[in-house]
């Protein structure tokens, strides 16, 4: 699944262990998602949504 | 579920993590510093005394029963990337066990190896069987 948590990431100037920490997850998992190799469970998602003020589909594209 | 604009709540996830870790890491050292007490203790420390032994076998019983609860409650805090890597390698423990073990015990009715297959040989397999599955599934995901 595409994503564009590194770019949100970058625009705030976050590293992936800040942004692990705000979603209470370890920083190998962030690098996971950013890398297409684990997809987030929905209530994950949820959380990076509000996170970042934004819609699910406009993080996360499965297309 | 917790909000995620908190930093004192989040830190909090990491530091609960890092404390389940310790207690892991904790009751098991114990658990296998009991377990030599057990298996030791009869024949170099009290003569096979059936009262201690029974009692150093039923306090490394319990403390087994606490490593499992802290293993229950480390893999709870674990985060799903976690949950998932350590539900892969225990999935290739457990199948590898029981169908090397069940052949390995074949070969011992049968007559087929001159050596007893010992359940430590098992035991031995099932645990470099986790320990490799944890590496690749750290490896895979990294």
């Amino acid at each position: 699944m595409k994503n564009r948590l590194k770019v949100l990431r970058a625009e705030r100037d976050w590293t992936q262990a800040d942004l692990a920490t705000k979603l209470d997850v370890s920083r190998q998992t962030i690098n996971a998602i950013e890398n297409g190799k684990f997809d987030p469970s929905l209530p994950l998602a949820f959380k990076a949504a509000r996170l970042f003020d934004m819609s699910i589909e406009s993080i996360f594209d499965d297309a | 579920m917790t909000n995620p604009n908190t930093n004192s709540e989040t830190s909090a996830w990491a530091t609960n993590t890092a404390r389940n870790t310790v207690r892991l890491r904790y009751w098991t050292l114990t658990w296998v510093l009991t377990m030599a007490l057990a298996n030791f203790g009869p024949p170099f420390l009290w003569r096979y005394e059936p009262w201690l032994t029974a009692g150093a076998i039923f306090v490394n019983l319990m403390i087994g029963f606490a490593m499992i609860n802290a293993n229950k409650r480390y893999l709870q805090g674990s985060d799903e990337l976690q949950k998932k890597i350590q539900l892969e390698a225990m999935a290739l423990s457990l199948g590898v066990g029981l169908v090397v073990g069940l052949s390995y015990s074949n070969l011992d009715v049968t007559s087929l190896i001159t050596f007893d297959a010992e359940i430590s040989h098992l035991v031995i397999l099932m645990v470099l069987t986790y320990a490799a599955g944890i590496y690749a599934g750290h490896r895979r995901y990294r």
